[in-house]
């Protein structure tokens, strides 16, 4: 639909068996055809930034969607929200935290940090399919994301 | 689903055509019980600061979610989004922009300024139900926010 996103979906989850069900959910609905899933926030902000074993990816192609776990090794997921957000040039970049947790404290940080969207993962497996169908299909076809600048017209601020 | 949210949808929107589409639509999926329609970006701020026509309101309880249009008379509606996107004790409400525009600018500044969410209200009229429909059920079922405190008064 949008040739100029050369990924759709960045899945940040370190649990092996959730991001497998994830996967195959987005699968079956047709939206992980773009996908790249990292397993820590280290990872993540190496992607999104372009640096460490993404130096050189061209970062003004945003993903539509990170769908961000709150617990991740080496940097945690606020952080990432945080890194995410508080850079003006992916601050556009919208951010859904998934995640096990519905602790308050960790629902007022994600959106005064700037969260797009928190969703609470289900643990049983019918529940758990229909919510990251429901998400996935909001997130990559109904959400208007940012399109990617022009090369040349892309300048950091 | 969550007693403390008195109202759940929030819509800002002038057009009323548009409105009552919305508001039908809703209905349908049962998503309206708890919806309160503004017309302008006046009445939006009011509501949300309790001021105006909405004093005394408990501005603590928070709607699920604002559905905004961005041409609206008298405060457009970046302006809305801005002001509760830069007020600490309103800056957790979901906000989704509605509009028929797709141009980049009103786009980047709504993702600049913080919007949750931002749609393309398609024009024609089963893709217009399909999509309100969805964002609904997204914003009011699926999407979690921060609970209101204990209330004050009861």
């Amino acid at each position: 639909m949008n040739a100029a996103h050369e990924i759709e979906i960045l899945l940040v989850e370190d649990n092996s068996h959730d991001a497998e069900l994830t996967i195959r959910v987005l699968t079956r609905r047709h939206l992980a055809n773009k996908l790249v899933l990292l397993k820590d926030g280290a990872e993540a902000l190496e992607f999104i930034f372009g640096t460490g074993a993404y130096a050189g990816r061209d970062t003004s192609q945003h993903p539509k969607v990170v769908l961000l776990d709150l617990k991740l090794p080496k940097v945690d997921g606020l952080e990432v929200l945080r890194a995410i957000k508080t850079d003006p040039r992916t601050r556009t970049i919208p951010v859904v935290v998934m995640t096990s947790s519905q602790e308050q404290q960790d629902l007022v940080d994600s959106y005064d940090l700037g969260v797009n969207g928190y969703v609470v993962k289900p643990v049983e497996f019918d529940q758990f399919s229909k919510v990251v169908s429901d998400l996935g299909c909001y997130w990559v076809l109904l959400n208007q994301p940012l399109e990617a600048p022009l090369a040349a017209e892309s300048r950091p601020q | 689903m969550n007693p403390e949210h008195e109202i759940e949808i929030l819509l800002v929107e002038d057009n009323p055509y548009d409105a009552e589409l919305t508001i039908r639509e809703l209905t349908r999926r049962h998503l309206a019980n708890k919806l309160v329609h503004v017309k302008d970006g006046v009445e939006a701020l009011d509501y949300i600061f309790g001021t105006g026509a909405f004093a005394g309101r408990d501005t603590r309880r928070h709607p699920k979610v604002v559905l905004l249009d961005l041409k609206l008379p008298k405060v457009d509606g970046l302006e809305v989004l801005r002001v509760i996107k830069t007020d600490r004790n309103t800056r957790t409400i979901p906000v989704v922009i509605m509009t028929s525009s797709k141009e980049q600018r009103d786009v980047m500044e709504s993702y600049l300024l913080g919007v949750n969410s931002y749609v393309v209200k398609p024009v024609e009229f089963e893709n217009f139900s399909k999509a309100v429909s969805d964002l609904g059920s997204y914003w009011v079922l699926l999407n979690q926010t921060p609970d209101a405190p204990v209330p004050l008064t009861r």
